[in-house]
């Protein structure tokens, strides 16, 4: 039987996360993927869209009315087996170390569900890799404008030239054992003091 | 902090009831103890309590129901915990949005917040609405396996209200509770402080009741911890546990609070004003009601006295039958058996040993209709226990569960 018969939602507040995850389950062979973002609602859509596997993320706060859903629901059939199987504790703890959590309908096959979660956790960590890659860009941008803005400051003020001004910020650093970028900006804030 | 340190790593949802962690880590009761402690903040119980049962948490801020689940093995991700402490007693209330209260505002004179007077009023509002043909009230609990759920349920069928037929009560975290009212989404709550207070001080909400009006002195949060840590860590578990009864000590000081509401109000902790986290703190409740303005309630959230730390059987029993009674699982003499020994009263003891405080007898479960504080058994015969009747007057006698469950049954019907 091919995977493409399994309804698959993917709810997700982070709709690049979601698009992510879906393209990923389209590129395995997962056709029938549908993407929510807003969670206004999300037990209505669930009991009338009716998918064999939500995908949500952990930090998600409608984790708890989903499972209360799921407990009462009568649009599908307890028991509702969540993750891969009770059996498969370390897929679980996998699962949940990567931020992923899923909600399953019971009767699913393991060796069906678990390809899903596999693809579904390598996505959650290649974000969260691809997130803290641009934080790390972002800071280092930051880094470097507040290095730049000191430089001229001291060039301005005490006639150095550029890479004097760059040696004194670097040797100051080194002795006090901090970030250029910190020393950086104290030299920013104390000059901005001065101005006074 | 010496390199010899332990690390635990312990979660939380932020209420004022996870003080006794924050306050352990903050005021270096935890590091007095050589415990590095890691908090961490998370939104949905759901979350938390997976993140505890695959042990990214050592320990965590639990509903006292969702321990319950756990030994009757509810959860579809074994949650293998201990409880060596409960975390507080009361702490809740009942909010309901001011614009459903408008609807039906009493002619004039102050409101009662006693139990049974709210649920006539609500019963009678709900027949109103009824009869008008608008909506069934939405109630807002914090998840299926909370204080909240059973309390509210025990209150609204001790009033004459079906929660399932008159009412339709829906799960949401709690610091989603005050925008779900606002927004229309729910029409009451019940919740830990302080965001009953954050609705009632923005003016979207007026209170209904109290937890302690439903049950006095009761249960909420223990602390679970993940069985391997306790027996494993023996040593780190019991200093974390002295430093949860010295923070617990601190919480309660009057002195304190000002400097307590400030931490918690950390963007990184609870990150409400202070204004909105004094009232759960102090007991004097802001109402949102012209007449009373203020509800004085100096038990309102007790994080020491009154043995507020001791997990007791009768407590977990309690919250248990309440499960039985609304089909969220069987009667069962091996449930009981779990459930009971889940507590771990042993284990506080031996960690405070070296405090030598006075701790009760674990033989006292019987939940009382009296409105008498009982001395506490114990070798040092200090402090008290209770008053823990219910609104009904209703005991129950952990020993007679069955018979109490069928009494409700029959009184539902």
């Amino acid at each position: 039987m091919s995977p493409s018969d399994l309804k698959i939602l993917v709810a997700d507040e982070n709709r690049t996360r979601a698009s992510i995850i879906k393209l990923g389950l389209i590129e395995s062979g997962y056709l029938n993927v549908e993407i929510v973002d807003s969670f206004s609602g999300l037990a209505l859509l669930v009991q009338t869209s009716q998918p064999d596997v939500i995908i949500v993320d952990l930090e998600n706060p409608q984790r708890d009315t989903l499972e209360a859903f799921f407990a009462l629901s009568r649009a599908i059939k307890r028991p509702i087996a969540m993750f891969v199987d009770q059996s498969d504790l370390s897929a679980m703890e996998e699962a949940i170390d990567a931020g992923v959590s899923a909600y399953v309908v019971d009767g699913l096959k393991k060796d069906r569900i678990r390809p899903i979660m596999e693809m579904a956790i390598a996505r959650f960590r290649a974000f969260s890799r691809m997130e803290d890659e641009l934080f790390e860009a972002k800071s280092q941008l930051k880094d470097q404008s507040v290095v730049t803005k000191a430089k001229e400051i001291l060039m301005d003020r005490k006639g150095l030239s550029e890479s004097e001004a760059h040696r004194q910020i670097r040797t100051t650093a080194m002795n006090k054992q901090k970030k250029m970028s910190e020393i950086a900006s104290s030299i920013v804030l104390a000059a901005e003091a001065m101005d006074l | 902090m010496t390199s010899k340190a332990t690390h635990i790593q312990a979660g939380y949802i932020a209420l004022n009831d996870a003080a006794p962690l924050i306050i352990a880590r903050e005021c270096g009761f935890a590091e007095a103890e050589g415990i590095d402690l890691h908090l961490h903040k998370e939104t949905s119980w759901a979350t938390l309590r997976d993140k505890l049962a695959i042990g990214l948490f050592d320990v965590a801020h639990l509903l006292a129901p969702i321990s319950v689940a756990a030994s009757c093995k509810l959860f579809p991700l074994p949650l293998d915990i201990v409880v060596p402490m409960a975390l507080g007693l009361g702490g809740n209330m009942v909010t309901m949005a001011r614009s459903i209260w408008d609807g039906h505002a009493p002619a004039s004179g102050p409101v009662s917040f006693d139990a049974g007077a709210a649920g006539a009023r609500l019963k009678a509002m709900i027949e109103d609405r009824r009869a008008r043909g608008n909506p069934k009230l939405r109630l807002g609990a914090v998840h299926p396996y909370s204080a909240h759920n059973y309390e509210l349920r025990y209150w609204l069928a001790g009033c004459g209200i079906d929660p399932d037929q008159d009412t339709d009560i829906v799960f949401l975290p709690p610091s989603t509770m005050p925008d779900a009212l606002r927004s229309g989404a729910l029409d009451a709550f019940c919740v830990g402080e302080p965001w009953n207070s954050a609705a009632i001080l923005d003016g979207d909400g007026v209170l209904l009741t109290t937890k302690g009006h439903i049950w006095q002195n009761s249960p909420d949060k223990v602390l679970g911890v993940r069985r391997s840590f306790a027996l494993d860590q023996q040593e780190a578990h019991y200093a974390l546990l002295r430093a949860l009864y010295k923070a617990a000590e601190w919480i309660e000081s009057p002195a304190n609070k000002e400097e307590l509401c400030r931490i918690l109000s950390a963007p990184g902790y609870i990150g409400l004003s202070e204004t909105r986290l004094k009232p759960g703190f102090n007991g004097a409740i802001e109402t949102g009601l012209a007449d009373p303005e203020r509800l004085n309630m100096p038990d309102f959230y007790l994080p020491l006295s009154r043995a507020a730390l001791f997990p007791k059987e009768s407590h977990a029993l309690w919250f248990y039958s309440q499960m039985v009674r609304w089909g969220h699982v069987e009667l069962s003499d091996d449930h009981i058996a779990r459930v009971r020994a889940s507590c771990h009263p042993e284990m506080l003891r031996a960690a405070l040993a070296p405090l030598d405080i006075a701790l009760p007898d674990t033989q006292q479960d019987i939940l009382s209709a009296q409105d008498i504080q009982s001395p506490i058994a114990s070798d040092q015969g200090l402090g008290s226990l209770g008053p823990d009747v219910f609104f009904d007057r209703i005991p129950f006698d952990p020993d007679a569960l069955a018979a109490y469950v069928a009494g409700q049954r029959v009184g539902k019907n």
